[in-house]
């Protein structure tokens, strides 16, 4: 069954708040439930804590599709960001999960209990023999953990191979975020940093600027041990049309832009304590007429950005601060008869 | 997006800023770095100092000076002026020759450089052939006589340096007519000395080292005289007339020999050990100068007695009875004797002597008695005490100004009243602007007070902040008083002293307000003294007061320095500064920020540990703040323990490295044989030795963190009146910045002026930011309704600046070491920043608020932050919208000294130590520039043969 309702844009209020809500509406005070709801490229994502419901707010585009399912039979495989690359039909996945039964899916935990600790982005837009990490040190205890050295890497250049000096991982320290992400490894070369090119910088600028952006730090490396790399065909990320051959070094400025954008306001704020009272956020100083929360919203939305890319409609939401119309549907567990129907629910 | 947006877009503010901003390096101040050698030309009354880096510098009368660099940068080992003109040639360690020349250039004269020339012997001859070690320009002008290491003296013509191969004088043709038994005895060896007769240019006199010296006919070819000199030569001198010669010897003497027509080979006319007859060290350059009254003065360098004073450097003056062994701070470089030039003059009649030592130039006044030093008016020593921090104060008060002259005036009594004997050229530049003060912090706890209006930074007055401490030197330790018999007749003189008595007097932080005459200085035992100007001498007891910054916080040991010692009762201090306030931090760390507050009387003030604010009216301490992290154990300890720590971590390393040496042994040496355990060993030493040296030099990533070290260190603190807490009241406010990214805003309430003495000033905590970053904060600014910065206290009441705009909001600027934030006031939102390390990479190290002047228009100038970074770079970056403007690469990046002694002007000009002596002056403004423009002027060349009349002629001319 679904419903349809609508919610104000420019105050989605709290996950807890929307949850109530949906139990409300749908008359299940009572049971839990697994929220999701599809972005932008049709990947199934959950809706659990502030962040996130936050972003999927924001991606409406006006309406926003939230898939509920009971708790207890829900299909955790049905959530991800690579649900869109496997070129599978979501929805279907969702309304079918005997599609899995063959290979059944060991339930570690809720997604909730996890944040984002690294990822991988701009497999599209990078040379194989790149890649492109991102350590999110918010949130966690955890160090950054590595070490970098001076060094002198080979390149090809018009001129034939040249011996270069660059700059490299040299340690890792055990348990920290570096080592634990398992993407990054000792003598794999610095390329980039934060989109910034390292060459004909010193070991102490790069340093320094990888400290810098300790926070969201984002690291561009050729790898030291190559054969691990993502071998590419034609599952492509639906996110850019960019083929594999069209990112040379050239092409990285305004590829760069494309994430640094969202590098730039996702950059979290400082603090504030006034009259010894309680720390807060130091809000942005709105610089038209909007009002501070829209602001506020913005931020958390985009902490809660999982890759690299952000949908270019969140950066629309501030100025179309308005209603939105949701719709959508809950899985009820009892009524297996509708989900063996494969009944596809179009909006 | 906005960093993509790169400068440039705008064609009319890309005008603008060429009317605005310009990167020039104008002038070096202070002493060269590593003098190497010394010219002078009585003639132009010019002198050359020569540098081991390859530098020339000429100096004139104050404002003449010039700066040329050979692009060997190799030592400079010899500079002659040639005779009567603007030229004169170095000699480089090389052994290369180069001619330089003044030249005018559109109404200024300018140093260039016109040839060089490396002297070339015959193929296959030894380089030692060639190796100049004496140069002789001819009163002729068109010839260099240029002795050997090999005896041979060669002949080159100027300004072509073409080798007149016809006019070499071999050792050979000089040896030919020399007794046999003395040439068995000796060869010629090196050329030390070359001397043209005072009165016939056709005579040159040839002395080598071993002691035969040779009066050689240029005409002839031949040598006329021969005198057997018996010690090694050091140097010759040729008396006014003529007629007798002296010669300086290695063993201490010197020797007098007559010159006449009759005796082709006389005997010595007097030989003196003058501080014999213990073995001496050399006499290495001897003057002897004939006076009216008949008795000569007789100056030599070195000749001290080895044993009990021969590591001092010396130079003795003889006049009759009058001896006197100048005792120099440092090694002498060189020296020369100003004296009548003039070749009618009957006398030499000296009245100077100017002497180049390693650190300093020294000047002794021979017409007075007494022989009393001349104040230099350039080439001052700045590092006399080591600088240990400065401060720029822009267009000073006259009034202040006179003052600080007058007190200045009162210590230069012992000075001599000679007007500065070196004055040739003359200074063309517009006069200064306006009068800047530099202020320099010292080691030993003084305070210089320089003139930095223009080209000469001149000493103006210096301040001692020890009197007011109890210290282990003793004030009655002087080294000048010594017995009237005292032998050898030493007198100290010059000012370079770098030995402080105590480390913990060192000044680190100055703040000068210029229109009251408060000064607050604080050093590196957490000492704040506040001065005042006062004319007179005076007695007075200096209050005491103890900020005990670690309040609420227990459990800590201070391991650091203790803190200083204050004198008892009333203490003396001469006219000046002189201090009524001091403040001593517990615990006695380094002070590491200081503000002044002249209209509100406070002066606050911060260390490693936190920052406390004094009201040196009621002199109470109104309040102090922690700033230290309760786990922030290396701050607590102190500087000292640091270095302990590291040793102790050395140590540990060492011993951990024996330790498993020793445990590898036992366990093979159980069950394996002897060489087993040998060759593991081996094997370990050599992984160990592997390890060390291939340890590769790596740097951690990480993110700052609230338990890092020092996050508590106070970087800065500024005092604005804001709107702190609600935006229709402003009110004082103090804001501290440390380096942990943490920003404090005290409000203040200061009692009005009728009430001020009465009722106490209060502090309450109105905010704490923290930026997220956590890089140290390095600059705090509060912009007023107009986005200009707050005016300089008491600046609007002595109607030097508009009133601050109250009625617009006001807006906060904090720089860190990695961003800047404009925030609003005083709700605190974030409204504008600028990252510079995320995309750069470079740091901040010292930013300042600079307002530029347009060139084209004089209605036209605009605030902008100058900003330098660890890169050594200076960017220019717009206020309010913080726009990078320009950038200009200014100090090497390895410089770190040259970066942190870095200070900028209210106007866009600058200063930075390129050596520990020397400030280079750099400019950023199209319209403040200080730098030399001077003419020399040029005498009439000609190629008359009779040189001597012709140029006394001239200099007459020119004199009158």
């Amino acid at each position: 069954e679904f419903r349809r309702f609508s919610l104000e844009r420019s105050k989605p209020g709290k996950f807890e708040e929307f949850y109530g809500l949906l139990q409300h509406v749908h008359k299940i005070p009572n049971v839990d439930v697994l929220v999701g709801y599809t972005d932008v490229h049709g990947d199934l994502l959950p809706i659990n804590n502030d962040d996130n419901y936050h972003k999927a707010v924001s991606t409406a585009n006006p309406l926003l599709r939230i898939f509920i399912q009971r708790k207890e039979d829900a299909d955790y495989s049905a959530f991800g960001t690579d649900t869109m690359t496997r070129k599978k039909n979501v929805l279907s996945n969702v309304l079918r999960p005997d599609n899995h039964k063959k290979k059944p899916h060991i339930v570690i935990s809720m997604p909730q209990d996890f944040r984002p600790v690294s990822s991988i982005i701009d497999v599209d837009i990078l040379p194989e023999t790149h890649r492109r990490v991102r350590l999110y040190k918010y949130g966690t205890d955890k160090p950054l953990g590595f070490y970098i050295r001076d060094g002198s890497s080979v390149r090809v250049t018009p001129h034939g191979l040249e011996k270069v000096p660059g700059i490299f991982i040299s340690r890792l320290v055990p348990g920290g975020l570096a080592q634990s992400t398992g993407l990054l490894a000792v003598n794999d070369e610095v390329l980039e940093v934060n989109g910034i090119e390292v060459s004909g910088k010193s070991l102490d600028q790069v340093t320094d600027m990888m400290i810098a952006n300790s926070r969201n730090l984002i690291i561009t490396v050729r790898p030291a041990n190559q054969r691990n790399n993502i071998v590419r065909n034609s599952r492509t990320s639906g996110s850019s049309g960019q083929s594999t051959e069209s990112s040379l070094p050239s092409s990285t400025p305004n590829i760069l832009a494309n994430f640094l954008q969202g590098e730039e306001e996702s950059d979290e704020e400082d603090i504030i304590i006034e009259d010894s009272g309680e720390p807060q956020q130091i809000p942005k100083a709105a610089p038209t007429s909007e009002s501070l929360e829209s602001l506020t919203q913005i931020e958390l939305l985009h902490e809660s950005t999982q890759n690299g890319f952000l949908p270019s409609s969140e950066m629309n939401l501030n100025h179309s601060a308005g209603s939105i119309s949701m719709e959508y549907e809950v899985q009820d567990p009892d009524h297996k008869s509708l989900e063996e129907d494969g009944t596809i629910i179009t909006l | 997006m906005r960093r993509f947006l790169r400068p440039g877009h705008d064609p009319v503010r890309e005008r603008l800023k060429r009317d605005l901003f310009q990167f020039n390096k104008t002038v070096e101040h202070g002493f060269p770095h590593q003098p190497s050698a010394l010219g002078y030309s009585s003639f132009l009354r010019l002198m050359a100092i020569g540098t081991r880096s390859g530098a020339i510098k000429l100096y004139g009368a104050p404002g003449v000076e010039f700066m040329g660099l050979h692009e060997e940068n190799n030592t400079v080992m010899q500079i002659h002026f040639i005779p009567d003109q603007c030229q004169l040639v170095t000699l480089l360690d090389d052994n290369s020759l180069h001619l330089w020349s003044l030249k005018q250039h559109s109404g200024a004269s300018e140093l260039q450089e016109e040839h060089r020339f490396t002297l070339k012997g015959p193929p296959g001859s030894p380089p030692s052939a060639t190796q100049i070690t004496a140069v002789l320009p001819h009163s002729s002008r068109e010839l260099l006589y240029l002795g050997t290491e090999s005896g041979n003296i060669f002949v080159v013509e100027l300004p072509s340096f073409r080798v007149l191969e016809d006019r070499t004088i071999t050792s050979e043709a000089v040896l030919q007519r020399v007794p046999e038994d003395y040439c068995n005895r000796r060869l010629c060896e090196l050329v030390e000395a070359l001397r043209e007769h005072p009165k016939n240019p056709e005579q040159i006199l040839i002395g080598y080292s071993r002691g035969l010296i040779v009066l050689w006919d240029l005409q002839n070819n031949k040598a006329t005289h021969h005198f057997l000199g018996s010690q090694q030569l050091e140097n010759l001198y040729w008396q006014r007339d003529g007629s007798k010669f002296i010669s300086c010897h290695y063993d201490g003497s010197y020797t007098q020999w007559p010159v006449s027509s009759d005796n082709r080979q006389p005997e010595p006319l007097e030989n003196l050990v003058p501080y014999g007859p213990f073995p001496c060290k050399a006499i290495s350059k001897i003057y002897w100068q004939t006076t009216k009254n008949g008795l000569p003065y007789v100056i030599f360098q070195g000749g001290m007695p080895r044993a009990s004073y021969g590591d001092r450097h010396s130079i003795s003056v003889v006049h009759g009875s009058q001896q006197t062994a100048f005792d120099f701070t440092s090694r002498v470089i060189d020296f020369f004797i100003i004296f009548s030039s003039e070749p009618t003059a009957e006398f030499d009649d000296p009245s100077a002597m100017v002497v180049l030592a390693e650190e300093e130039l020294v000047v002794i006044d021979l017409k007075t008695a007494g022989w009393p030093a001349v104040h230099p008016p350039y080439l001052a020593s700045l590092h006399c005490s080591a600088i240990t921090c400065s401060h720029h104060v822009s267009n000073i008060p006259l009034k202040l100004w006179e003052r600080i002259i007058s007190a200045g005036s009162k210590q230069n009594i012992h000075y001599s009243n000679m007007p500065w004997p070196i004055d040739g050229g003359s200074n063309i530049a517009p006069d200064p602007p306006q009068r800047d003060l530099l202020l320099t912090g010292h080691e030993d706890g003084t305070v210089r007070f320089w003139d930095a209006s223009g080209v000469c930074l001149h000493l103006l007055y210096k301040l001692s902040t020890v009197r007011v401490f109890l210290t282990d030197a003793d004030p009655n330790d002087n080294m000048n008083t010594l017995g009237e018999d005292e032998w050898p007749p030493l007198r100290k003189v010059g000012t370079f002293d770098p030995y402080s008595d105590d480390p913990r007097l060192g000044i680190q932080k100055i703040y000068l307000c210029k229109y009251s005459g408060y000064l607050a200085v604080a050093g590196t035992a957490g000492q704040v003294l506040v001065m005042e100007l006062n004319d007179e001498d005076a007695e007075h007891v200096v209050d005491h007061a103890e900020a005990d910054l670690l309040q609420d916080q227990e459990g800590y040991r201070w391991k650091g320095h203790e803190k200083l010692k204050t004198r008892e009762g009333p203490v003396r201090f001469e006219a000046g500064f002189q201090p009524f306030v001091l403040v001593q931090c517990q615990p006695p760390a380094v002070v590491t920020s200081l503000a002044l507050h002249s209209e509100w009387k406070l002066v606050a003030f911060g260390t490693s540990h936190g920052f406390g604010l004094f009201d040196h009216q009621q002199k109470r301490l109104v309040f102090v703040k922690c700033t230290l992290h309760p786990s922030d154990q290396l701050a607590l300890e102190g500087p000292l323990s640091r270095v302990k720590s590291l040793k102790k971590s050395l140590r540990q390393s060492f011993r951990r490295i024996r330790r498993s040496r020793v445990s590898s042994r036992k366990r093979r040496g159980g069950s394996g044989n002897a060489s087993e355990v040998q060759e593991a060993n081996a094997k370990f030493d050599q992984d160990a030795l592997q390890e060390m040296e291939l340890a590769p030099v790596q740097r951690k990533i990480e993110a700052r963190s609230a338990e890092d070290s020092f996050t508590g260190f106070v970087r800065t603190l500024y005092f604005a009146d804001t709107f702190l807490r609600d935006s229709s009241r402003h009110c004082p406010s103090l804001w501290a910045g440390t380096n942990g990214g943490t920003v404090y805003a005290f409000c203040l309430r200061v009692p009005p002026a009728e009430r001020r003495v009465d009722e106490p000033v209060r502090a309450e905590q109105a905010k704490e930011i923290q930026l997220m970053h956590r890089a140290p904060v390095v600059g705090i600014l509060v912009l007023d309704g107009r986005s200009t910065p707050l005016p300089e206290p008491l600046e609007v009441a002595h109607d030097l600046s508009k009133s601050p705009d109250m009625q617009g909001s006001h807006q906060l600027l904090v720089v860190s070491e990695e961003q800047f934030k404009v925030f609003t006031l005083p709700k605190v939102s974030s409204k504008l920043k600028l990252k510079l390390t995320a995309l750069e990479g470079c740091r901040v190290r010292k930013v300042m608020v600079a307002n530029f002047g347009s060139c084209k228009t004089d209605d036209y100038s605009e605030n902008d932050l100058a900003v330098l970074t660890n890169l050594g770079d200076i960017q220019i970056i717009s206020l309010p919208f913080l726009k990078l403007q320009i950038r200009y690469p200014c100090i090497r990046k390895e410089d770190v000294s040259g970066i942190a002694s870095c200070v900028f002007t209210k106007y866009g000009q600058g200063f930075y130590l390129i050596s520990p002596s020397e400030f280079e002056r750099f400019s950023l403004s199209t319209k403040w520039l200080v730098e030399p423009r001077c003419v020399v002027d040029m005498p009439e060349v000609t190629s008359n043969n009779d040189v001597h009349n012709k140029s006394g002629v001239e200099n007459a001319v020119r004199k009158s």
